[in-house]
Protein backbone atom coordinates (compact mmCIF):
# COMPACT_ATOMS: atom_id res chain seq x y z
CA UNK A 1 0.00 0.00 0.00
CA UNK A 2 1.11 3.59 -0.70
CA UNK A 3 0.65 6.05 1.58
CA UNK A 4 -0.76 9.81 1.09
CA UNK A 5 2.08 10.66 3.48
CA UNK A 6 4.80 9.26 5.78
CA UNK A 7 5.92 11.00 8.91
CA UNK A 8 9.31 10.41 10.14
CA UNK A 9 9.55 11.10 13.93
CA UNK A 10 6.46 10.88 16.53
CA UNK A 11 7.78 13.93 18.47
CA UNK A 12 5.29 17.15 18.79
CA UNK A 13 6.07 18.12 15.70
CA UNK A 14 5.75 14.45 13.71
CA UNK A 15 2.41 13.75 15.95
CA UNK A 16 0.92 16.73 15.03
CA UNK A 17 1.27 16.85 11.14
CA UNK A 18 0.14 13.50 11.44
CA UNK A 19 -2.88 14.03 12.95
CA UNK A 20 -3.70 17.05 11.41
CA UNK A 21 -3.25 15.19 7.72
CA UNK A 22 -5.34 12.41 8.79
CA UNK A 23 -7.75 14.43 9.97
CA UNK A 24 -7.50 16.51 6.55
CA UNK A 25 -8.26 12.85 4.95
CA UNK A 26 -4.78 11.42 4.14
CA UNK A 27 -3.75 8.40 4.38
CA UNK A 28 -0.62 8.01 6.82
CA UNK A 29 1.96 6.31 8.40
CA UNK A 30 3.94 7.71 11.29
CA UNK A 31 7.51 5.92 11.94
CA UNK A 32 9.32 5.91 14.67
CA UNK A 33 12.72 4.08 15.75
CA UNK A 34 11.04 4.46 20.02
CA UNK A 35 8.63 1.87 21.20
CA UNK A 36 6.50 5.24 22.20
CA UNK A 37 4.74 8.16 20.85
CA UNK A 38 6.22 11.32 21.97
CA UNK A 39 9.06 11.82 21.29
CA UNK A 40 12.22 13.62 23.58
CA UNK A 41 9.40 16.10 25.03
CA UNK A 42 6.69 13.93 25.45
CA UNK A 43 8.69 10.33 26.01
CA UNK A 44 6.68 8.10 27.69
CA UNK A 45 7.60 5.17 30.01
CA UNK A 46 6.23 1.60 28.44
CA UNK A 47 3.07 0.60 29.34
CA UNK A 48 4.31 -2.13 31.97
CA UNK A 49 6.55 0.45 33.71
CA UNK A 50 2.93 2.28 34.45
CA UNK A 51 2.98 4.84 31.05
CA UNK A 52 -0.04 5.72 29.85
CA UNK A 53 -2.03 5.53 33.14
CA UNK A 54 -3.62 8.46 34.10
CA UNK A 55 -3.50 8.74 38.03
CA UNK A 56 -5.01 11.53 40.20
CA UNK A 57 -1.50 12.29 41.81
CA UNK A 58 1.27 12.55 39.44
CA UNK A 59 4.09 13.71 42.43
CA UNK A 60 7.14 11.76 43.23
CA UNK A 61 6.88 10.63 46.64
CA UNK A 62 10.60 12.00 48.42
CA UNK A 63 12.95 8.99 49.31
CA UNK A 64 13.68 7.20 51.92
CA UNK A 65 17.01 7.32 53.21
CA UNK A 66 17.37 3.04 53.18
CA UNK A 67 14.64 2.90 49.98
CA UNK A 68 15.83 2.55 46.72
CA UNK A 69 15.91 4.90 43.89
CA UNK A 70 14.29 3.09 41.40
CA UNK A 71 12.11 1.45 44.22
CA UNK A 72 10.08 4.88 44.97
CA UNK A 73 9.89 6.21 41.40
CA UNK A 74 5.99 6.03 39.93
CA UNK A 75 5.57 6.80 36.34
CA UNK A 76 3.66 9.94 36.03
CA UNK A 77 0.41 10.98 34.34
CA UNK A 78 1.04 11.89 30.78
CA UNK A 79 0.84 15.10 30.40
CA UNK A 80 -2.75 17.00 28.69
CA UNK A 81 -0.96 18.29 25.60
CA UNK A 82 0.69 15.00 25.15
CA UNK A 83 -2.93 13.20 25.36
CA UNK A 84 -4.60 15.68 23.43
CA UNK A 85 -2.22 15.33 20.45
CA UNK A 86 -2.35 11.30 20.51
CA UNK A 87 -5.94 11.18 20.25
CA UNK A 88 -5.55 12.75 17.09
CA UNK A 89 -3.97 10.37 15.62
CA UNK A 90 -7.27 8.13 14.87
CA UNK A 91 -6.83 7.03 11.32
CA UNK A 92 -2.85 7.56 11.46
CA UNK A 93 -1.02 3.87 11.00
CA UNK A 94 1.59 3.72 13.79
CA UNK A 95 5.05 1.81 13.04
CA UNK A 96 6.65 2.10 16.06
CA UNK A 97 10.19 0.78 17.32
CA UNK A 98 11.23 1.09 13.56
CA UNK A 99 14.52 2.59 12.91
CA UNK A 100 14.73 4.59 9.47
CA UNK A 101 18.45 4.05 8.05
CA UNK A 102 17.76 5.39 4.66
CA UNK A 103 14.94 7.27 2.47
CA UNK A 104 14.94 6.88 -1.39
CA UNK A 105 13.48 9.82 -3.70
CA UNK A 106 9.97 9.00 -4.70
CA UNK A 107 9.66 7.54 -1.69
CA UNK A 108 10.87 4.65 -0.26
CA UNK A 109 12.08 4.79 3.48
CA UNK A 110 13.81 1.99 5.25
CA UNK A 111 13.67 1.13 8.11
CA UNK A 112 14.86 -1.93 9.89
CA UNK A 113 11.63 -3.88 9.75
CA UNK A 114 10.78 -3.36 5.99
CA UNK A 115 9.85 -0.34 3.39
CA UNK A 116 7.10 1.88 3.46
CA UNK A 117 6.43 3.97 0.72
CA UNK A 118 4.19 7.34 0.56
CA UNK A 119 3.18 9.95 -2.10
CA UNK A 120 5.41 12.64 0.43
CA UNK A 121 7.16 12.86 3.19
CA UNK A 122 7.37 14.88 6.51
CA UNK A 123 10.82 14.43 8.65
CA UNK A 124 10.31 15.48 12.28
CA UNK A 125 13.29 13.54 13.44
CA UNK A 126 14.34 16.25 16.04
CA UNK A 127 17.56 16.74 17.93
CA UNK A 128 20.00 15.15 19.82
CA UNK A 129 22.40 16.94 22.73
CA UNK A 130 25.48 19.45 21.96
CA UNK A 131 28.38 18.43 24.23
CA UNK A 132 31.38 20.07 24.46
CA UNK A 133 34.64 17.64 25.38
CA UNK A 134 36.39 18.82 28.85
CA UNK A 135 38.95 16.53 30.47
CA UNK A 136 37.40 13.44 32.09
CA UNK A 137 33.91 13.82 29.88
CA UNK A 138 34.25 10.10 28.99
CA UNK A 139 33.90 8.33 32.85
CA UNK A 140 31.10 6.61 33.02
CA UNK A 141 28.67 8.81 35.30
CA UNK A 142 29.06 11.98 33.16
CA UNK A 143 25.75 11.99 30.65
CA UNK A 144 24.42 14.30 28.39
CA UNK A 145 21.36 16.26 30.23
CA UNK A 146 18.86 15.00 27.64
CA UNK A 147 20.33 11.48 28.45
CA UNK A 148 19.61 11.80 32.03
CA UNK A 149 16.10 12.85 31.32
CA UNK A 150 15.43 9.94 29.07
CA UNK A 151 16.69 7.60 31.26
CA UNK A 152 14.46 9.20 34.25
CA UNK A 153 11.39 9.70 31.51
CA UNK A 154 11.45 6.67 30.02
CA UNK A 155 13.08 4.37 32.64
CA UNK A 156 11.77 5.42 35.66
CA UNK A 157 15.74 5.36 36.63
CA UNK A 158 17.69 8.23 38.39
CA UNK A 159 21.50 8.57 36.72
CA UNK A 160 22.53 9.02 40.05
CA UNK A 161 22.66 9.71 43.78
CA UNK A 162 24.43 12.86 44.23
CA UNK A 163 23.87 14.97 40.81
CA UNK A 164 25.51 18.01 39.66
CA UNK A 165 23.56 19.59 36.31
CA UNK A 166 25.91 21.53 34.16
CA UNK A 167 26.05 23.26 31.02
CA UNK A 168 23.97 25.80 29.33
CA UNK A 169 20.15 26.55 28.11
CA UNK A 170 16.93 26.47 30.23
CA UNK A 171 16.84 22.87 29.46
CA UNK A 172 19.07 22.12 32.77
CA UNK A 173 16.07 23.70 34.69
CA UNK A 174 13.45 20.44 33.85
CA UNK A 175 16.22 18.09 34.12
CA UNK A 176 17.24 19.48 37.54
CA UNK A 177 13.76 19.59 38.93
CA UNK A 178 12.84 16.49 37.51
CA UNK A 179 16.07 14.43 38.70
CA UNK A 180 15.61 16.16 42.52
CA UNK A 181 11.73 15.26 42.65
CA UNK A 182 12.53 12.18 41.92
CA UNK A 183 15.37 11.49 45.12
CA UNK A 184 18.23 12.93 43.74
CA UNK A 185 20.47 15.12 45.51
CA UNK A 186 20.80 17.44 42.69
CA UNK A 187 24.41 19.29 44.13
CA UNK A 188 23.90 22.23 41.95
CA UNK A 189 22.46 23.38 38.35
CA UNK A 190 25.71 25.36 36.54
CA UNK A 191 24.81 27.53 34.33
CA UNK A 192 27.15 28.99 31.63
CA UNK A 193 25.05 31.68 30.49
CA UNK A 194 24.79 35.26 33.09
CA UNK A 195 22.42 37.44 31.51
CA UNK A 196 18.90 36.42 31.50
CA UNK A 197 16.88 39.81 31.69
CA UNK A 198 16.15 39.86 28.29
CA UNK A 199 13.48 37.08 28.81
CA UNK A 200 11.31 39.37 30.53
CA UNK A 201 9.68 39.97 27.51
CA UNK A 202 8.05 36.21 27.07
CA UNK A 203 6.11 36.07 31.11
CA UNK A 204 4.62 32.82 29.67
CA UNK A 205 7.76 31.38 29.48
CA UNK A 206 8.97 33.49 32.62
CA UNK A 207 6.07 31.80 34.66
CA UNK A 208 7.41 27.84 33.38
CA UNK A 209 10.81 28.87 34.16
CA UNK A 210 9.44 30.33 38.12
CA UNK A 211 7.78 26.86 38.18
CA UNK A 212 10.97 25.06 38.25
CA UNK A 213 12.74 27.53 40.11
CA UNK A 214 10.28 26.79 42.85
CA UNK A 215 11.10 23.27 42.35
CA UNK A 216 14.51 23.74 42.94
CA UNK A 217 14.16 25.65 45.69
CA UNK A 218 11.92 23.15 47.66
CA UNK A 219 14.80 20.81 47.04
CA UNK A 220 17.58 23.22 48.01
CA UNK A 221 18.65 22.77 44.78
CA UNK A 222 21.46 26.00 44.21
CA UNK A 223 21.23 27.60 40.80
CA UNK A 224 24.09 29.14 39.83
CA UNK A 225 24.93 31.52 36.88
CA UNK A 226 28.24 32.13 35.34
CA UNK A 227 29.66 29.06 36.19
CA UNK A 228 30.69 25.98 34.61
CA UNK A 229 32.02 22.00 34.92
CA UNK A 230 35.31 22.16 33.68
CA UNK A 231 36.41 18.84 34.52
CA UNK A 232 35.37 15.56 35.75
CA UNK A 233 37.51 13.33 38.00
CA UNK A 234 37.51 9.46 39.01
CA UNK A 235 39.34 5.94 38.63
CA UNK A 236 36.91 3.88 36.62
CA UNK A 237 33.31 6.32 37.62
CA UNK A 238 32.78 9.49 38.18
CA UNK A 239 34.18 11.18 41.75
CA UNK A 240 33.69 14.92 41.89
CA UNK A 241 33.66 17.28 39.33
CA UNK A 242 35.72 20.58 38.51
CA UNK A 243 33.55 23.94 39.17
CA UNK A 244 34.80 27.16 37.64
CA UNK A 245 33.23 30.66 37.59
CA UNK A 246 33.99 31.64 34.13
CA UNK A 247 34.07 35.35 32.37
CA UNK A 248 32.23 36.16 29.42
CA UNK A 249 34.52 33.96 26.96
CA UNK A 250 34.17 30.97 28.97
CA UNK A 251 37.42 31.31 30.48
CA UNK A 252 37.97 29.86 34.19
CA UNK A 253 38.58 31.99 36.44
CA UNK A 254 38.39 30.13 40.01
CA UNK A 255 37.37 26.56 40.48
CA UNK A 256 36.49 24.42 43.56
CA UNK A 257 35.97 20.84 43.44
CA UNK A 258 32.10 19.09 44.15
CA UNK A 259 31.62 15.55 44.90
CA UNK A 260 28.75 13.53 42.83
CA UNK A 261 28.41 10.32 41.18
CA UNK A 262 27.09 11.73 38.42
CA UNK A 263 26.95 13.98 35.98
CA UNK A 264 24.58 15.11 33.41
CA UNK A 265 25.15 17.90 31.00
CA UNK A 266 24.49 19.75 28.38
CA UNK A 267 25.30 23.19 26.19
CA UNK A 268 21.94 22.83 23.67
CA UNK A 269 20.92 21.03 20.92
CA UNK A 270 22.24 19.89 17.42
CA UNK A 271 18.93 18.75 14.66
CA UNK A 272 18.98 15.87 13.37
CA UNK A 273 19.90 16.11 9.72
CA UNK A 274 20.93 12.45 8.07
CA UNK A 275 17.39 12.01 6.25
CA UNK A 276 17.35 15.14 4.69
CA UNK A 277 20.45 15.64 3.67
CA UNK A 278 20.16 11.87 2.32
CA UNK A 279 17.41 13.40 0.07
CA UNK A 280 18.91 16.07 -1.03
CA UNK A 281 17.09 18.68 1.11
CA UNK A 282 19.01 22.30 1.46
CA UNK A 283 20.05 23.30 4.20
CA UNK A 284 20.80 26.55 5.53
CA UNK A 285 22.38 27.98 9.18
CA UNK A 286 19.99 28.67 12.29
CA UNK A 287 20.81 31.62 14.20
CA UNK A 288 23.08 29.61 16.79
CA UNK A 289 25.07 28.36 13.71
CA UNK A 290 23.56 25.13 13.39
CA UNK A 291 22.66 23.28 10.32
CA UNK A 292 19.39 22.98 9.67
CA UNK A 293 16.80 22.24 7.27
CA UNK A 294 16.00 25.29 4.97
CA UNK A 295 11.86 25.16 4.57
CA UNK A 296 9.69 28.10 3.78
CA UNK A 297 6.60 28.97 5.21
CA UNK A 298 4.62 26.52 4.73
CA UNK A 299 7.01 24.23 6.39
CA UNK A 300 8.20 22.47 2.45
CA UNK A 301 11.79 21.66 1.89
CA UNK A 302 13.73 22.36 -1.29
CA UNK A 303 12.80 19.33 -2.84
CA UNK A 304 9.58 19.05 -3.92
CA UNK A 305 6.99 16.48 -1.82
CA UNK A 306 9.38 16.63 1.29
CA UNK A 307 8.44 18.69 3.86
CA UNK A 308 10.09 19.01 7.52
CA UNK A 309 8.97 20.29 11.11
CA UNK A 310 10.18 20.68 14.62
CA UNK A 311 13.91 20.64 15.75
CA UNK A 312 15.19 19.32 12.26
CA UNK A 313 13.97 23.14 11.24
CA UNK A 314 15.92 24.59 14.05
CA UNK A 315 15.82 24.25 17.68
CA UNK A 316 13.48 25.57 19.65
CA UNK A 317 11.41 23.64 22.69
CA UNK A 318 7.86 21.72 21.79
CA UNK A 319 5.75 24.45 21.62
CA UNK A 320 7.36 25.79 18.60
CA UNK A 321 8.06 21.71 17.02
CA UNK A 322 4.06 21.26 17.25
CA UNK A 323 3.11 24.46 16.40
CA UNK A 324 5.94 23.51 12.72
CA UNK A 325 3.78 20.31 12.75
CA UNK A 326 0.46 21.49 12.00
CA UNK A 327 1.34 24.19 9.81
CA UNK A 328 3.06 21.49 7.56
CA UNK A 329 -0.03 19.46 8.07
CA UNK A 330 -2.61 22.10 6.76
CA UNK A 331 0.03 22.78 4.16
CA UNK A 332 -0.08 19.21 2.79
CA UNK A 333 -3.44 18.62 2.86
CA UNK A 334 -4.11 21.90 1.64
CA UNK A 335 -6.51 22.94 4.35
CA UNK A 336 -6.85 26.73 5.34
CA UNK A 337 -4.79 27.42 9.24
CA UNK A 338 -7.13 28.19 12.17
CA UNK A 339 -6.64 31.33 13.27
CA UNK A 340 -3.60 32.37 15.39
CA UNK A 341 -1.19 29.55 14.44
CA UNK A 342 1.32 31.33 12.57
CA UNK A 343 1.02 34.41 14.84
CA UNK A 344 1.78 31.82 17.95
CA UNK A 345 4.35 30.33 15.90
CA UNK A 346 5.87 33.63 15.25
CA UNK A 347 6.17 34.27 18.55
CA UNK A 348 7.93 31.14 19.73
CA UNK A 349 10.59 31.50 16.60
CA UNK A 350 11.30 34.76 18.24
CA UNK A 351 11.76 33.62 21.62
CA UNK A 352 13.65 30.45 19.93
CA UNK A 353 16.03 32.78 19.02
CA UNK A 354 16.34 34.83 21.68
CA UNK A 355 17.13 31.54 23.92
CA UNK A 356 20.25 31.33 21.20
CA UNK A 357 21.02 34.88 21.83
CA UNK A 358 20.68 34.52 25.44
CA UNK A 359 22.78 30.87 25.98
CA UNK A 360 25.34 31.34 22.91
CA UNK A 361 28.25 28.75 23.22
CA UNK A 362 31.66 30.45 23.55
CA UNK A 363 34.97 29.11 22.27
CA UNK A 364 36.21 29.28 26.12
CA UNK A 365 35.73 25.31 26.51
CA UNK A 366 38.80 24.97 24.39
CA UNK A 367 41.06 26.36 27.07
CA UNK A 368 40.42 23.43 29.09
CA UNK A 369 41.70 20.83 27.02
CA UNK A 370 44.87 19.47 27.56
CA UNK A 371 46.90 17.14 25.49
CA UNK A 372 45.24 13.45 26.63
CA UNK A 373 41.73 14.71 26.80
CA UNK A 374 39.89 13.00 23.94
CA UNK A 375 37.75 15.02 21.90
CA UNK A 376 36.49 11.96 19.66
CA UNK A 377 34.92 9.11 21.92
CA UNK A 378 34.80 6.50 19.07
CA UNK A 379 38.12 6.71 17.88
CA UNK A 380 40.04 8.33 21.15
CA UNK A 381 41.20 10.94 19.02
CA UNK A 382 43.15 12.94 21.84
CA UNK A 383 43.42 16.64 21.52
CA UNK A 384 47.35 16.77 20.82
CA UNK A 385 46.10 14.85 17.48
CA UNK A 386 44.09 17.43 16.58
CA UNK A 387 47.13 20.03 17.45
CA UNK A 388 49.17 17.68 15.82
CA UNK A 389 46.90 17.94 12.58
CA UNK A 390 46.66 21.67 12.41
CA UNK A 391 50.15 21.56 12.59
CA UNK A 392 50.33 19.66 9.29
CA UNK A 393 48.66 22.07 7.73
CA UNK A 394 45.04 20.41 8.25
CA UNK A 395 42.86 24.09 8.56
CA UNK A 396 39.42 23.24 7.72
CA UNK A 397 36.90 20.73 9.55
CA UNK A 398 37.00 18.18 6.73
CA UNK A 399 41.37 18.12 6.38
CA UNK A 400 41.09 17.55 10.39
CA UNK A 401 39.13 14.24 9.87
CA UNK A 402 41.02 12.99 7.25
CA UNK A 403 44.10 13.32 9.25
CA UNK A 404 43.68 12.85 12.80
CA UNK A 405 40.14 10.52 12.43
CA UNK A 406 37.58 12.10 14.60
CA UNK A 407 33.88 11.61 13.80
CA UNK A 408 35.10 8.66 11.64
CA UNK A 409 34.08 6.06 14.43
CA UNK A 410 30.26 4.40 15.43
CA UNK A 411 28.21 8.14 16.08
CA UNK A 412 30.10 9.29 12.81
CA UNK A 413 30.53 12.64 14.26
CA UNK A 414 27.43 13.18 16.04
CA UNK A 415 28.97 13.48 19.50
CA UNK A 416 31.96 15.28 18.51
CA UNK A 417 31.02 17.02 15.33
CA UNK A 418 30.43 20.42 17.32
CA UNK A 419 34.12 20.46 19.01
CA UNK A 420 35.74 19.21 15.82
CA UNK A 421 34.25 21.82 13.54
CA UNK A 422 34.72 25.11 16.13
CA UNK A 423 38.50 23.61 16.88
CA UNK A 424 38.96 24.48 13.05
CA UNK A 425 37.34 27.82 13.55
CA UNK A 426 34.12 27.05 11.59
CA UNK A 427 30.29 26.16 11.86
CA UNK A 428 29.44 22.80 11.82
CA UNK A 429 28.67 21.71 8.45
CA UNK A 430 25.11 19.52 7.46
CA UNK A 431 26.41 15.52 7.99
CA UNK A 432 26.84 13.28 4.82
CA UNK A 433 25.55 10.32 6.09
CA UNK A 434 24.72 7.60 3.51
CA UNK A 435 23.25 5.40 6.21
CA UNK A 436 21.32 7.31 9.05
CA UNK A 437 21.24 3.90 11.00
CA UNK A 438 23.54 0.73 11.34
CA UNK A 439 22.06 -2.05 9.53
CA UNK A 440 22.31 -5.67 9.14
CA UNK A 441 24.45 -6.32 5.83
CA UNK A 442 21.36 -8.71 4.44
CA UNK A 443 19.44 -4.58 4.30
CA UNK A 444 22.36 -2.91 3.32
CA UNK A 445 22.88 -5.55 0.18
CA UNK A 446 19.39 -4.98 -0.79
CA UNK A 447 20.04 -0.80 -0.99
CA UNK A 448 21.80 0.63 -4.03
CA UNK A 449 24.48 3.20 -2.83
CA UNK A 450 24.72 6.10 -4.20
CA UNK A 451 27.28 7.82 -2.59
CA UNK A 452 30.74 6.71 -0.53
CA UNK A 453 31.28 7.39 2.89
CA UNK A 454 33.55 10.92 2.55
CA UNK A 455 31.69 12.78 5.08
CA UNK A 456 32.78 15.97 5.62
CA UNK B 1 3.76 -7.90 35.67
CA UNK B 2 6.53 -7.90 38.73
CA UNK B 3 10.11 -7.92 38.06
CA UNK B 4 12.31 -10.33 36.32
CA UNK B 5 16.12 -10.65 36.02
CA UNK B 6 18.94 -10.77 33.23
CA UNK B 7 22.38 -12.13 33.24
CA UNK B 8 24.96 -9.51 33.09
CA UNK B 9 28.71 -11.39 33.24
CA UNK B 10 27.51 -14.27 35.33
CA UNK B 11 25.32 -11.85 37.80
CA UNK B 12 21.59 -11.94 38.15
CA UNK B 13 20.41 -8.09 37.16
CA UNK B 14 16.80 -7.10 38.58
CA UNK B 15 14.61 -5.34 36.07
CA UNK B 16 11.52 -3.80 36.11
CA UNK B 17 9.83 -4.71 32.79
CA UNK B 18 9.83 -2.34 30.01
CA UNK B 19 12.90 -0.69 31.10
CA UNK B 20 16.26 -1.38 28.73
CA UNK B 21 18.93 -3.21 29.20
CA UNK B 22 21.16 -0.14 30.05
CA UNK B 23 19.06 1.53 32.66
CA UNK B 24 18.61 -1.78 34.31
CA UNK B 25 22.36 -2.35 34.72
CA UNK B 26 23.03 1.37 35.45
CA UNK B 27 20.14 0.98 38.06
CA UNK B 28 21.77 -1.95 39.13
CA UNK B 29 24.82 0.41 40.02
CA UNK B 30 27.25 -0.87 37.08
CA UNK B 31 27.49 1.90 35.23
CA UNK B 32 30.49 0.73 32.38
CA UNK B 33 30.10 -2.85 30.58
CA UNK B 34 32.57 -2.48 28.02
CA UNK B 35 36.35 -0.83 26.76
CA UNK B 36 37.40 1.48 24.46
CA UNK B 37 39.70 -0.43 21.73
CA UNK B 38 42.92 1.93 22.24
CA UNK B 39 43.30 3.11 25.69
CA UNK B 40 40.73 0.50 27.40
CA UNK B 41 38.75 3.08 29.01
CA UNK B 42 35.32 2.08 30.58
CA UNK B 43 32.34 3.11 29.06
CA UNK B 44 28.39 3.07 29.53
CA UNK B 45 25.30 5.12 29.37
CA UNK B 46 26.33 8.83 27.63
CA UNK B 47 23.08 10.06 24.84
CA UNK B 48 20.32 7.61 26.49
CA UNK B 49 19.31 7.79 23.23
CA UNK B 50 21.05 6.07 20.69
CA UNK B 51 23.66 8.60 19.07
CA UNK B 52 26.56 7.94 20.72
CA UNK B 53 27.05 3.84 20.69
CA UNK B 54 29.04 4.63 23.72
CA UNK B 55 26.99 1.79 24.84
CA UNK B 56 27.23 -1.25 22.90
CA UNK B 57 27.23 -4.43 24.64
CA UNK B 58 26.14 -8.33 23.50
CA UNK B 59 22.90 -9.70 24.14
CA UNK B 60 22.16 -13.49 23.59
CA UNK B 61 25.23 -13.61 21.19
CA UNK B 62 24.19 -10.71 19.10
CA UNK B 63 26.96 -8.33 19.63
CA UNK B 64 27.21 -4.07 19.00
CA UNK B 65 23.28 -3.90 20.76
CA UNK B 66 22.83 -0.38 22.02
CA UNK B 67 22.00 -1.31 25.59
CA UNK B 68 19.99 2.28 25.86
CA UNK B 69 17.34 1.50 22.91
CA UNK B 70 17.10 -2.50 23.90
CA UNK B 71 14.13 -3.85 26.15
CA UNK B 72 15.50 -6.30 28.23
CA UNK B 73 13.51 -9.60 28.20
CA UNK B 74 13.64 -12.08 30.49
CA UNK B 75 16.74 -14.44 30.53
CA UNK B 76 18.97 -12.20 28.11
CA UNK B 77 21.97 -12.98 28.61
CA UNK B 78 24.24 -10.17 28.25
CA UNK B 79 28.33 -9.76 28.04
CA UNK B 80 30.46 -6.94 27.04
CA UNK B 81 30.86 -6.42 23.32
C1 LIG C 1 17.56 13.34 24.79
C2 LIG C 1 16.68 14.56 24.77
C3 LIG C 1 15.75 14.76 25.81
C4 LIG C 1 14.94 15.90 25.81
N1 LIG C 1 14.06 16.06 26.83
C5 LIG C 1 13.32 17.21 26.89
C6 LIG C 1 12.46 17.46 27.99
O1 LIG C 1 12.33 16.62 28.89
N2 LIG C 1 11.81 18.65 28.06
C7 LIG C 1 11.96 19.58 27.08
O2 LIG C 1 11.38 20.67 27.18
N3 LIG C 1 12.73 19.37 26.00
C8 LIG C 1 13.43 18.21 25.89
N4 LIG C 1 14.26 18.00 24.83
C9 LIG C 1 14.28 19.00 23.75
C10 LIG C 1 13.44 18.47 22.56
O3 LIG C 1 14.32 18.39 21.50
C11 LIG C 1 12.20 19.30 22.23
O4 LIG C 1 11.54 19.67 23.41
C12 LIG C 1 11.14 18.59 21.37
O5 LIG C 1 10.94 17.26 21.81
C13 LIG C 1 11.45 18.61 19.90
O6 LIG C 1 10.36 18.06 19.19
P1 LIG C 1 10.52 17.42 17.74
O7 LIG C 1 9.18 16.91 17.37
O8 LIG C 1 11.18 18.37 16.84
O9 LIG C 1 11.54 16.21 17.91
P2 LIG C 1 11.65 15.01 18.97
O10 LIG C 1 10.75 15.18 20.10
O11 LIG C 1 13.10 14.86 19.22
O12 LIG C 1 11.15 13.75 18.14
C14 LIG C 1 11.89 13.21 17.08
C15 LIG C 1 11.56 11.75 16.95
O13 LIG C 1 12.15 11.24 15.76
C16 LIG C 1 12.59 9.95 16.00
N5 LIG C 1 13.66 9.63 15.05
C17 LIG C 1 14.82 10.30 14.83
N6 LIG C 1 15.54 9.72 13.87
C18 LIG C 1 14.83 8.64 13.47
C19 LIG C 1 15.05 7.62 12.49
N7 LIG C 1 16.16 7.60 11.73
N8 LIG C 1 14.11 6.65 12.35
C20 LIG C 1 12.98 6.65 13.11
N9 LIG C 1 12.72 7.60 14.04
C21 LIG C 1 13.63 8.58 14.21
C22 LIG C 1 13.07 9.95 17.43
O14 LIG C 1 13.01 8.65 17.98
C23 LIG C 1 12.09 10.91 18.10
O15 LIG C 1 11.03 10.22 18.72
C24 LIG C 1 15.07 16.85 24.77
C25 LIG C 1 15.98 16.64 23.74
C26 LIG C 1 16.78 15.51 23.74
C27 LIG C 1 17.76 15.31 22.62
S1 LIG D 1 23.96 5.75 25.38
FE1 LIG D 1 24.42 6.72 23.49
S2 LIG D 1 23.88 5.15 22.09
FE2 LIG D 1 23.29 4.28 23.95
Amino acid sequence: MKYDLIVIGAGPAGMAAAGTAARGGLRVALVDSAAQLGGQFHRQPPPELGGGNVRDDPTHERLGRDQSIEQAIQAPAPRRDFLRLRDRLTGVDLHLGCRVWAVEPSFAVHHDGGTLTGERLLIATGAHDRVVPFPGWDLPGVMTAGGAQALLKGNLVVAGRRIAVAGTGPFLLPVAAGLAAAGARVVGVFEAARQMGALARYPAKLAEGAGYAATLARYRVPYHRGQAVVAAHGADELAKVTVAKIDDGWRAIRTREIECDALAVGYGFVPQLDLPVQLGCATTRDSDGSAIVAVDDQMRTSITGVHAAGETTGVGGAELAELDGIIAGHSITGTPLPDGVRRRRERARAFARLLHEVFPVRDGWRDRLRADTIVCRCEEVPYQAICDAQALGAVDTRSLKLLARPGMGWCQGRMCGYAVARLAGEDPPPPRRPIAQPISLQNLAAYPLRSTNDDA
Amino acid sequence: MSGFEIVFSGRPIPVRPGQTIGAALHAAGIRSWRTTRINGRPRGLFCGIGVCFDCLLTVNGEPNVRACLTVARPGDEVTTS
